[in-house]
């Protein structure tokens, strides 16, 4: 091996091609370098749910939750994308579910979060699988100290007053215990090995 | 007519710091993209073109950045291509500059990735609210800290594995100039301590903010054998992609990874991984990603990741699977950078360049990045000996 370039150079020395020194007129002479610009952005969007989220969107308002089923694979999605990744085929049906399932696994956030003071540390957020749903999303687990949260731990929805109800996610405040007894999660097996070019 | 051998000639970095306000974004590149080039002994009008990673946008709030960069990259009047990829992005964008010259579409490419991670606030670009979820605003941490929970649990880890990969990291970055972290009196007793912020993720298992660019030129066979320095020729590159959100899908060890590896591993005509290969740059933000992706990869069995951690087996200083050796992700991550330093790091071990955190003798490595909610996965195996 040669001896290389790396060792016999200084690492940290500035490229020959950017080392040469830059001359500044007299009047600049004593000027602070601006090393920074803070430059606010601020962006709104407007969504297009799309028919499947429309639904399940529209459902949300009725505190019904509505998933749907994949044709091929036979998978539940909640919330619906009205596409079933591993068949790359649309949903065809759809599935009204209950507002109860489990705990798949959690975080607890002990930071505070910028403008969000509403989310007050400790908090959990889990992945959340409904009973009858193929995949989990993430939601809050409230009413109940983070510490106590386990995998496995059967919740139920907590919705927000009727009279607060919108066509939106946020109608469900968070996830709470059921007392139920926990699911069983033995190993890999629960979540699977499978094969993404099998559907 | 197979594929183009394909030499990385030059490596080039910046240092890496949580801002780097001596210089602009241009003036980050030219740092990165000079030293390869001097590295490489080319100048910029030996380079065919320029393909350029980094994540996104939004982070800096500098929409396609690589236009107004153009000059800095040298790259006027010269192809330039943008790879994007979500935190891989390091990783895929030297997998398709490899690509260019194993095409024989290119002869001499310069390839680089960068954030500058001072102008942009990656925690929020993260958090964005979607009308369908509830926002949780968790960042990565938050994303990923469930993944290692479940980890764990199924192969009950003792819970002080990623204190000690974390540690293992931050004492090798002191072997490498670049790297942002440099905790000299860091003690394992101070990680255990750290506080945790996304449960069971510690301040001190979480990678830092940071800015840098990192730089790899690229050349065909005629052009390694050609080069008066040391050479890393490259085995095998590979990419893979799945939806992070499909019925049986398993989180820990996505299909997608396991595909990546078993495709990289077959091109470069290993069996043993473990034995074979002599030194990883795999990508690890959070300390558990450690064991998960030996696992992954198929350095170690299924649930026996932590296993090797214990033992030092992924320790520069003794181990026979060194993992980081610069420190890696836990010790400077400009995102859109991470991912190439990783693929960068690689090849100087088996270049013999690698200074203090060399490897004796390394021969054949690999560089690894993953991304997005870890469904994007790049890998490269380079080797000092042509394929």
């Amino acid at each position: 091996m040669s001896a290389d370039r790396s060792t016999a150079l200084d690492p940290l020395a500035a490229p020959a091609a950017l080392s040469a020194p830059v001359t500044l007129p007299e009047a600049l002479a004593g000027a602070e370098p601006v090393e920074s610009v803070c430059t606010p952005i601020r962006m709104t969007y407007t969504y297009t749910p799309g028919r499947a989220l429309s639904r399940y969107l529209r459902a949300m308002a009725d505190k019904r939750i509505l998933g749907e089923r994949c044709g091929a694979t036979g998978q539940v999605f909640v919330p619906p994308r009205g596409v079933s990744p591993l068949a790359g085929a649309a949903t065809s049906e759809v599935v009204e579910l209950a507002d109860t399932g489990y705990v798949e696994s959690f975080n607890i956030t002990r930071v505070p979060i910028e403008r969000r003071p509403d989310l007050k540390p400790p908090y959990c957020s889990a992945w959340i699988v409904l009973d009858g749903a193929s995949v989990g999303f993430l939601g809050l687990v409230i009413n109940i100290a983070p510490e106590e949260v386990r995998i496995g731990m059967r919740v139920r929805a907590v919705w927000k007053p009727d009279e607060e109800l919108e066509t939106s996610a946020a109608n469900i405040l968070g996830w709470e215990p059921t007392g139920e007894p926990d699911e069983v999660i033995t190993d890999y097996e629960r979540i699977g090995r499978v094969d993404a070019s099998d559907p | 007519m197979g594929a183009e051998r394909t030499a990385v000639i030059g490596v080039g970095q910046t240092r890496y710091a949580a801002a780097r306000r001596d210089v602009s974004m241009a003036g980050l590149l030219r740092e990165a993209a000079y030293r390869a080039l001097e590295m490489a002994g080319k100048t910029w009008s030996d380079i065919d073109a320029v393909i350029i990673g980094k994540a996104p946008d939004f982070f800096e709030g500098v929409m396609m950045p690589e236009i107004y960069l153009a000059e800095a990259l040298g790259a006027v009047g010269k192809p330039i291509m943008r790879v994007h990829t979500a935190g891989s992005v390091g990783g895929s964008t030297g997998c398709v500059a490899a690509s260019m010259v194993q095409s024989r579409v290119h002869r001499c490419v310069l390839t680089i990735g960068w954030e500058k991670q001072s102008e942009s606030n990656a925690m929020w670009a993260l958090s964005l609210p979607q009308p369908f979820a509830t926002s949780v605003n968790a960042g990565a941490g938050g994303y990923f800290s469930p993944i290692i929970r479940r980890y764990m649990m199924m192969t009950d880890a003792p819970e002080l594995i990623g204190c000690m990969v974390a540690h293992k990291d931050r004492r090798q970055a002191l072997l490498n100039p670049y790297a942002h972290l440099h905790q000299h009196d860091l003690t394992f007793e101070q990680v255990v301590d750290s506080p945790m912020l996304w449960d069971p993720i510690r301040y001190s298992e979480t990678c830092p903010s940071s800015d840098g660019a990192c730089a790899i030129v690229l050349v065909d066979e005629a052009g390694g054998d050609r080069h008066p320095g040391p050479v890393a020729w490259v085995h095998g590159t590979a990419m893979r992609s799945e939806s992070n959100s499909y019925g049986g899908r398993n989180m820990v060890s996505p299909a997608a990874s396991e595909q990546c590896a078993d495709d990289v591993f077959a091109q470069a005509g290993i069996v043993d991984r473990r034995a074979e290969i002599d030194a990883v740059e795999m990508y690890v933000p959070f300390s558990w990603y450690e064991p998960m992706w030996l696992e992954s990869l198929g350095f170690a069995a299924v649930g026996e990741g932590w296993r090797m951690v214990e033992s030092g087996a992924t320790e520069l200083d003794g181990g026979d699977l060194p993992v980081n050796c610069s420190g890696g992700v836990l010790s400077s991550n400009p995102i859109g950078a991470s991912g190439m330093i990783r693929f960068a790091e690689a090849a100087l071990q088996v270049m013999g360049a690698a200074g203090e955190h060399q490897v004796d003798g390394a021969r054949r490595a690999v560089g690894h990045a993953y991304g997005g909610g870890a469904q994007y996965f790049a890998m490269w195996i380079v080797g000092s000996d042509k394929p």
